[in-house]
């Protein structure tokens, strides 16, 4: 199908997989904020609603990785033939309106990728050495203990906040990015796109650092 | 000479015999330039002194000098054109320059504009894009009366703010994939925008942008170098409106 060898389709593939995982980023977001406990029983009751449907789960997963593997396929077959595009650099080269998080969204994609596995083996595997579960007689994992303990490990908290970084710039391009590729945009919506995509990446950053942040410093505690 | 304050400059430019030729850096020295010498005219003068002193002179493009033709490329202290706003080379004064001051001259650089000599690239590309769809193949007749097709003003505006590209390839040149988004972009609006154009649009934008991909040029990815690039003032929201065509001719 032309549409799936063209450079326009791809891009679309890539921006529409890409609204997905920002829409992903936004609902996991304000699921998190249960750890305050807003809802009755908070990040556990929450948990295990999400889980009572294993099938549900399932599907939900499946999709998702379906997504990822368009968005990263697409992602690194582009960027290969766009470092073709100009084989040879300039000895100078006065860049006028690129930014650090436009040049670098395959680097920072893939640090997204690393930081997905490493996010998986911690809270959806509880894999990682080290980590300190609390089970009732049940035998269901307290996730509110799991993340808060998580949490208090400088390294763990670390390695979440930079993760963060690197999901705000890659939405402070991508985001915009979206818009243009679709198409909806133009010379007096652009500017104002620019500025709200990188809000929302903002706004993205700040409610997910806060979670790590508020438990290393003891605010938030077990 | 007359009374003008003349200036002494020092060029560091790329020269390279062929497409073969790996090329390199020369320097030289532009003596007695005024700041009402043009950027070419000034090259002019260099090249007069390499021609008596028996040197190969400077090879660059240029037909018009009045920023209409789209010949003149050359990327100047790493800016298409210079990076003066809205300006062709040819269009660019020396009295933007200081006495003593160093300027790198170089060729357009992208897979798809083979160097042929020293600031010449080959830009057979973009002729093969405009060849793919950058027309219209109905009948209009005679010279058809001016208004008997009516077509509201600000859509006429915006068909020729797109018709203004001149096809020089500076928005290839500063993009950092050499992707030829805008200047494709720019003709495809241009005609979809209008009555005539609208016929074609969806096997345009089809063509048009497969044959852009054929020729070597890169994907977009927004970075919008290519209208700080652009002469004319060519807008990536033509970008956006192509990708809006482009879904439009998936079902058309
Ligand atoms: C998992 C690893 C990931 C990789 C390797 C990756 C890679 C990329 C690449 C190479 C681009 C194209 C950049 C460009 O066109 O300038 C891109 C665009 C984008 N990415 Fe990602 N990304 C990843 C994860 C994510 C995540 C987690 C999100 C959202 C939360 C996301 C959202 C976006 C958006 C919205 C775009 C803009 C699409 C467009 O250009 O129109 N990406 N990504
Ligand atoms: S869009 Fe602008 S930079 Fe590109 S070819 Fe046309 S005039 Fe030149
Ligand atoms: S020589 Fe014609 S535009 Fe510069």
């Amino acid at each position: 199908m032309q549409f799936l060898t063209s450079s326009i389709g791809r891009k679309i593939l890539m921006a529409i997989t890409g609204l997905c995982l920002v829409l992903f980023v936004m609902i996991h977001l304000v699921g998190n904020t249960t750890i305050y406990g807003w809802i009755p029983g908070g990040v556990n009751a929450y948990a295990h609603h999400l889980h009572a449907f294993p099938p549900i789960v399932w599907i939900f997963r499946a999709v998702m990785l379906a997504i990822v593997t368009v968005h990263i396929g697409y992602g690194i077959q582009l960027t290969i033939e766009n470092r073709g595009g100009r084989p040879q650099q300039y000895a100078v080269k006065a860049t006028q309106k690129a930014t650090f998080a436009s040049e670098n969204m395959i680097w920072t994609g893939l640090l997204l990728l690393v930081f997905i596995v490493y996010h998986m083996l911690h809270f959806t595997a509880k894999v990682i050495p080290g980590m300190q579960l609390v089970t009732d007689a049940e035998g269901t994992v307290n996730v509110f203990a799991m993340i808060v303990s998580g949490f208090q490990n400088f390294f763990v908290s670390f390695i979440y906040v930079a993760a963060m970084v690197t999901l705000f710039l890659h939405l402070s391009h991508g985001i915009q990015s979206f818009f243009q590729t679709i198409g909806w945009n133009n010379d007096r919506t652009l500017p104002v796109i620019v500025k709200a995509g990188t809000l929302v990446a903002l706004v993205l950053f700040l409610g997910y650092v806060a979670i790590p942040l508020t438990i290393f410093a003891g605010i938030l505690k077990g | 000479m007359s009374d003008h304050k003349t200036m002494t400059l020092t060029l560091i430019v790329w020269r390279q015999k062929n497409a073969n030729d790996p090329g390199k850096f020369e320097t030289y020295s532009a003596k007695n330039i005024t700041e009402h010498h043009s950027f070419l005219e000034m090259l002019d003068v260099v090249n007069e002194d390499l021609i008596n002193d028996g040197k190969e002179p400077i090879v660059f493009d240029h037909d018009c000098r009045e920023g209409i033709c789209g010949m003149c490329s050359q990327v100047i202290n790493g800016a298409p054109h210079g990076g003066q706003d809205r300006t062709t080379v040819c269009q660019l004064h020396m009295r933007k320059f200081k006495d003593g001051d160093t300027i790198y001259i170089e060729p357009w650089r992208a897979r798809a504009f083979p160097i042929i000599k020293d600031l010449i690239v080959d830009r057979t590309a973009l002729d093969k894009i405009i060849q793919a769809g950058g027309y219209t193949s109905c009948h209009t007749g005679g010279a058809p009366d001016a208004n008997s097709i009516l077509i509201p003003k600000p859509i006429a505006e915006e068909a020729t703010d797109a018709a203004e590209c001149i096809g020089c390839g500076a928005c290839v040149a500063g993009c950092p994939n050499g992707a030829a988004m805008l200047f494709t972009s720019a003709k495809v609006s241009q005609l979809a925008l209008l009555p005539q154009g609208k016929i074609e649009a969806a096997a345009r934008v089809k063509n048009m942008t497969s044959t852009m991909i054929e020729c070597g040029f890169g994907n977009c990815t927004n970075h919008y170098e290519c209208q700080a690039a652009c002469p004319k003032g060519v807008n990536v929201k033509f970008i956006a409106r192509m990708n809006r065509e482009f879904i439009k001719a998936q079902f058309a």
